[in-house]
């Protein structure tokens, strides 16, 4: 096993993994309790169309991605307080859009091929050192964003008129809220792929949040969760010669079984 | 009324909904250390009102004072506790202790680093002590009872030691006995903590028995003054005959 770890391939994948996996447990975790778990969702499938605009114009994918991803999320924000519609339909207009944006983009390029597949699915161990650098600092980034916050983002995730009224400035604290979950499903995307990006921010969290007790639990046992969800995925991807995405979030689930098992036992 | 003694100043507050009118020329104040109750039947702007002194709504027409600034202009939130109607339909499954949920409130004005962990932990155990939910702190608010819910909720926002308690129908789904405790425990912090206390309620009882002051409210202000001139009134007759105002005599 320490062989694998020698590997300079494998130790950026376990690096890059590990910070946006933290970094989407977490947020995962303030989505879930927003009842905005499939925001996630929808943004991988607008990040594609991201995608597709970098190859097209030839820039950075990962870069486009970004940009189109943040203005998706605002729009979505601005679409549900603006045109009253529920989160989930904002979100199925913006997903199917920016889907149907890549595959025109990706014809029109004549590019539709290996490239875009390989975001579709994630290839973890494919990174390279600059994707490797970026993803972790953004990780990183994002950690810190939300930890430095964590109260407040609590307290309005709990309880927003009363947050609002605290004085704490809700509105700022929403458009700060999307930013990062866009930054984070472009991170994700490249671990685990535009499809799989989602069992990144729901899964540990949930995890997390069946043994709870408190929100410090909460944010501890979803980062675990993530964490050992990366380390064995990535290890069970060697040994099985299986696709990285896929095993990590396997694992994540097989956990998240285990703390179900766990729960009932102590709440029966 | 001495500048100082008076807490809020509310002056010919409107505010429409959608083009319908919630609230007209609404104009009243409240001086420091009362125990006021806003009364009226449902639909009559009570938390209207409340939001509109609290700048969650902004106004049609008129202006708020707290503290004798206008209230897009207040920052010193943390003088102000504020307990929403909704504080009953708590997410059952929000991971947060009774501890976290008291010191969400922590952040309200302006930042204080200089504020240690130690003195937080403290400021938070005086608030759950004070509404007698100190041996519950690390449950779960989702595992406490809705009368146990509540006090965290008003723990929460007495944490910062406020001036000023608006409490939004506070009692709503709350057993007679608990709500008998609960405004013992309001009476207290008015009279002890010398907290000024905005209740806003459709139970005429709970008024016979703690509050000094009465607005009532029915679109517009139809009664403003003391309690004992408010129970000689003709508004206290019309409301209690309409059957609009609920009376649980304590």
């Amino acid at each position: 096993m320490e062989a694998f770890f020698g590997y300079g391939f494998f130790q950026r994948a376990l690096l890059a993994g590990l910070f946006v996996a933290i970094a989407c447990a977490i947020l995962g975790l303030f989505l879930i309790l927003r009842r905005d778990a499939m925001i996630g969702h929808g943004l991988a499938h607008v990040t594609f169309g991201g995608v597709a605009l970098g190859l097209f114009l030839n820039v950075l994918p990962l870069g486009a991605a970004l940009v189109v991803a943040i203005l998706a999320s605002l729009a979505i924000m601005k679409l549900k307080e603006k045109a009253g519609l529920h989160g989930d339909t904002a979100i199925g207009i913006f997903s199917s859009v920016g889907m149907a944006l890549g595959i025109a983009l990706a014809t029109l390029a004549g590019r539709f091929n290996a490239d875009l597949l390989s975001y579709l699915f994630g290839d973890i161990l494919a990174i390279d050192a600059l994707e490797v650098g970026l993803s972790t600092v953004l990780a990183a980034v994002v950690v810190v964003v939300i930890l430095a916050n964590y109260r407040r983002l609590m307290y309005l995730t709990f309880d927003r008129e009363a947050a609002k009224a605290s004085g704490v400035k809700t509105a700022h604290l929403d458009v700060l809220l999307a930013v990062l979950t866009s930054v984070t499903v472009v991170l994700g995307m490249k671990v685990v792929g535009i499809l799989l990006v989602t069992a990144l921010l729901v899964i540990p969290a949930a995890a997390g949040l069946l043994l709870a007790a408190s929100f410090k639990q909460a944010l501890l046992f979803s980062s675990l969760v993530a964490s050992v969800s990366v380390v064995f995925g990535l290890l069970a991807a060697f040994y099985l010669d299986l696709p990285a995405s896929a095993t990590v979030v396997l694992f994540s689930f097989l956990l998240f079984g285990a703390f179900y098992l766990l729960r009932r036992r102590s709440h029966p | 009324m001495n500048e100082a003694r008076e807490l809020i100043r509310v002056e010919g507050l409107s505010f429409q909904y959608d083009s319908i009118p919630v609230l007209e020329e609404v104009s009243f104040s409240i001086a420091r250390g009362d125990f006021m109750a806003i009364l009226g039947p449902n639909g009559s702007g009570k938390t209207t009102l409340v939001k509109l002194i609290l700048g969650l709504f902004r106004p049609t027409r008129g202006r708020v004072l707290l503290m004798g600034k206008s209230v897009e202009d207040f920052k010193a939130w943390s003088k102000i506790g504020y307990v929403p109607q909704k504080a009953t339909h708590i997410d059952p499954f929000f991971p947060a202790s009774a501890r976290e949920v008291v010191a969400m409130a922590l952040t309200a004005g302006p930042p204080k680093p200089w504020r240690g962990k130690r003195e937080e932990d403290e400021a938070v155990a005086l608030a759950l002590d004070r509404v007698g939910m100190a041996a519950f702190r690390n449950r779960p608010i989702g595992r406490l009872s809705g009368g146990q819910q509540q006090r965290v909720i008003i723990a929460r926002a007495i944490v910062n030691a406020p001036e000023l308690l608006f409490l939004d129908e506070p009692t709503a789904g709350v057993d007679a006995a608990t709500q008998g405790l609960f405004y013992d425990m309001l009476h207290r912090l008015n009279e002890d903590q010398r907290i000024t206390i905005v209740l806003v309620t459709h139970d005429i009882g709970i008024v016979n028995k703690h509050v000094t002051k009465v607005a009532c409210l029915n679109q517009r202000l139809v009664f403003h003054g003391s309690h004992a001139d408010f129970c000689q009134s003709e508004a206290f007759k019309t409301m209690l005959a309409s059957g609009h105002l609920v009376s649980h005599i304590h």
